[in-house]
């Protein structure tokens, strides 16, 4: 890595930089629409959705073209379009969004790979009578996450960032009659707040010590050298710099969402939902956020770090992202070899890769980690959907040990998902995920303070390689086990396969050690050709290695599994080997068990108490409080039915009578009345003598 | 006695006789002979007064009686004109049959 030619900086907003809010604000408009849409407007539903988010990847291309052209110029691009959104006494809550590489590569990776996923839905959702909901649902997750991306405020990404998870919440638990989706969808929501309450803490905290909530405001931003030079400055406990310790709270964040160890678990059983929800979520976006978060505050992760010659220096919070990461990646692994849902399977390899982007992070800085998430977003995406359309055509099955031979009936899908599977392992050369992951074990084989991560995630790399080995070969190779017929699924579905399968193999050419124009653009420097590169030792060294990694997992996958067509009801090839470890690995090494063992069953007992101080204590108080209440009602209502109704009832019943004894008179004769008149007459007058007298 | 009271002793026993007419008579037209003698007894009591009271220069009885007399003209008018509807109505003055006076 050589500056070699001084980049000047470009920070004044153009105009395709100030109408960057329209990426995230038209799917949301969209999704609005959607959602007071009638449910039978299926059709409409689904093009808004989709024409949203296709005018959405016009803009970012155009955006991403700009950056481009300002790169090739010897331009930095890094615009902002800042404003202030309310003001708090003297401080101004300031929000905002940016146009820089980062931000323009990851909208044209969001947005491209999304618009596949929307299409694809149409075919796999076609059946599904609450269409609508879910096309709403999908574009709002799609504006949300767009909106992360392009958030120059922290205030900003953590809302969109919230939105996301609320709209994974509703995505996961879509089909919510069914009891495991709803749990699912639970605990998905409720593991990511987990890291997200550490992230709004190192929000909090940030804004605390620099006083603005924007990451770039030119130079007065929290990610700029003034800012962060306070940070390093500010002692925390523990031998921690401020600016460390606040990394360390945002990578808590970025764990939740990435699915990191110890808070993956919601990541497998996130499975629950649709599976183009399970593509958009685990491939290209949700879980993407947390290592975009890490490049985005990485000025910050990496602040104080000291430079050793060409390795990047490194931090206690990189150390941590990079620990944290390969083992996530071995972990995540282990359990993959041992799963029978061919959801499952990919949920742990996503599990895997994102410590993969992780360590990387941690060891080689943003250009390695956003590498590997760009390449993996595209074969994962592939991946997932390869899974769909399996399900789809083996009348939704999802055990492996079900299905096989589909080579015969779903060719393109077949094609499709071997290339996804190769990529994925790293197969060297053709295919994209070598480069990236070439990349990233190359950072780590540099790293100064150990080579321990270097061996864990190269024994990963063996671990994807067998077991998408052993998917592969129960899914596609040997006899088809399952019931019915199966089928290849419809071009709405197989087209984007396609489209993704060649991504998934060109995607590489942008990052070779020879055109590292990836790590190029990101590092705003210019990309120098340099056929040379292919011959450096080091590299070969490397690229031994990863052939080494590539054949020791395909052949030990294809030796225990390939062409076998084992039946259902038998033992798995691994646990006729190794009995005791498959029931480890194959109960997920426990860590649910742990959770709820722990975690779960301190809530439960702490919900009892509550309960029972609900019950006992509060309970019994609101009860007397009732009861005397209750006690003194029943006195109003003897003496209002006694009393007052009582006496109101008998002078009723007196006027009544009084009146019918009056009617009596009034017998419609002439005489009578003349007669009582006459009668009253004279006792008148008998009154007034008398009186008269006295 | 004092004319006066000679006066109002007649006027007495005429009142007497019309109200017992009144009450006691089924037809109609006797009960409005009787009304009509009670009505003539009181003129004849506001005449006697007028005549030996403190002022019998003044005409301020007789004017009275006179007005009287002639609003009794006017009510035996509409008196006779109600009993012949009646009678058209019913075919009867007995006042027994017309009881359809009833609220």
């Amino acid at each position: 890595m050589q500056e070699a030619i001084a980049f000047t900086p470009q920070i004044d907003a153009s105009s395709i930089a100030r109408w960057l809010w329209l990426i995230p604000a038209l799917p949301i408009v969209a999704a609005g629409v959607i959602a007071i849409l009638k449910q039978p407007r299926r059709k409409l539903a689904s093009s808004l959705a989709i024409g949203s988010l296709g005018i959405s990847l016009l803009i970012s291309v155009a955006a991403f073209a700009h950056v481009l052209s300002g790169w090739s110029h010897g331009h930095a691009v890094r615009e902002t379009v800042n404003f202030s959104w309310l003001t708090v006494g003297t401080q101004a809550v300031e929000l905002g969004w940016i146009l820089d590489p980062l931000s323009a590569l990851m909208l044209v990776m969001v947005t491209f790979v999304g618009l596949l996923i929307f299409i694809y839905s149409t075919g796999y959702m076609e059946q599904d009578e609450n269409y609508t909901r879910f096309f709403c649902f999908l574009a709002l997750f799609a504006g949300a996450m767009l909106g992360v991306v392009i958030s120059n405020s922290i205030l900003l990404l953590f809302m969109c960032w919230e939105l996301v998870g609320l709209t994974s919440y509703l995505l996961i638990g879509f089909w919510y009659q069914r009891p495991s989706a709803a749990a699912a969808a639970r605990k998905a929501f409720l593991t990511t707040r987990v890291g997200d309450i550490f992230f709004l803490l190192g929000i909090v905290w940030l804004f605390a010590q620099t006083g603005t909530l924007l990451f770039y405001d030119h130079g007065a931003g929290s990610m700029e050298p003034l800012a962060l030079g306070g940070l390093l400055v500010h002692q925390s406990h523990w031998g921690l710099t401020a600016a460390g310790a606040i990394g360390l709270l945002i990578f808590a964040g970025a764990a939740g969402k990435s699915g990191q160890l110890p808070l993956h678990v919601w990541l497998p059983d996130a499975m629950e939902g649709p599976t183009p929800v399970s593509a958009l979520i685990h491939a290209a976006t949700m879980v993407a956020a947390g290592v975009y978060l890490i490049a985005r505050v990485y000025p910050l992760m990496s602040a104080g770090a000291i430079t050793h010659g060409e390795a990047p220096g490194t931090t206690t919070a990189l150390m941590v992202v990079t620990w944290v990461g390969a083992s996530t990646a071995v972990f995540a692994a282990l359990i993959a070899v041992a799963q029978n849902d061919i959801k499952r399977i990919l949920a742990y390899s996503t599990v895997s890769q994102l410590g993969y982007m992780m360590a990387g992070l941690g060891v080689g800085g943003v250009a390695v980690g956003m590498f590997h998430l760009i390449t993996h977003a595209f074969f994962k995406a592939l991946l997932f959907m390869g899974a769909g359309s399996v399900i789809h055509g083996a009348h939704e099955e999802q055990d492996v040990r079900r299905m096989g031979g589909l080579r015969k009936y779903m060719p393109v899908t077949f094609v499709t998902y071997a290339v996804g599977m190769l990529a994925l392992c790293g197969v060297p050369i053709f295919f994209s995920g070598f480069w990236s992951k070439d990349s990233i074990l190359e950072s780590a084989h540099g790293w100064p303070l150990s080579r321990m991560p270097y061996y864990m995630l190269v024994f990963g790399a063996v671990l994807t390689a067998f077991y998408m080995t052993r998917q592969v070969s129960y899914v596609f190779l040997g006899e088809y086990r399952g019931h019915g017929h199966a089928h290849e699924s419809p071009r709405a579905m197989t087209m984007p396969l396609a489209i993704l399968a060649f991504f998934a193999v060109m995607l590489g050419a942008i990052g070779t050690p020879a055109w590292p124009w990836f790590r190029a653009f990101l590092g705003n420097h210019a990309a120098e050709v340099n056929p040379h590169a292919f011959a450096e030792p080091a590299w070969l060294m490397l690229l031994l290695t990863s052939c080494v990694i590539v054949v020791v997992g395909l052949g030990l996958g294809w030796w225990l599994y390939g062409n076998k067509s084992p039946r259902a009801e038998e033992p798995d090839a691994l646990e006729k080997a190794m009995p005791p470890v498959w029931t480890v690995l194959a109960n997920r090494l426990y860590i649910d068990e742990l959770y709820g063992a722990t975690v779960i069953a301190f809530y439960y007992w702490w919900a009892k108490v509550a309960d029972w101080i609900d019950r006992e204590v509060w309970g019994d108080l609101v009860a007397t409080i009732t009861a005397i209440f209750k006690g003194w009602a029943r006195l109003n209502r003897f003496l209002d039915a006694t009393m007052v109704d009582g006496a109101f009832d008998k002078g009723c019943e007196e006027i009544y009578n009084g009146g019918g004894v009056l009617a009596r008179i009034q017998n419609g004769r002439g005489q009578i009345y003349l007669r009582l008149l006459a009668v009253a007459v004279v006792i008148l007058a008998a009154v007034l003598i008398w009186s008269g007298r006295r | 006695m004092t004319p006066l009271s000679a006066y109002l002793v007649v006027a007495a026993l005429i009142f007497a006789i019309g109200l017992a007419g009144a009450l006691t008579r089924r037809n109609a037209i006797l009960v409005l002979i009787g009304i009509e003698l009670m009505l003539n007894a009181a003129n004849l009591n506001l005449i006697a007064f007028w005549r030996y009271g403190p002022h019998p220069e003044l005409l301020s009885g007789m004017m009275f009686a006179i007005f009287s007399i002639a609003v009794a003209a006017a009510e035996a008018a509409v008196g006779l004109g109600l009993v012949i509807s009646i009678y058209r109505h019913a075919k009867t003055t007995d006042l027994e049959q017309t009881n359809r006076m009833k609220g």
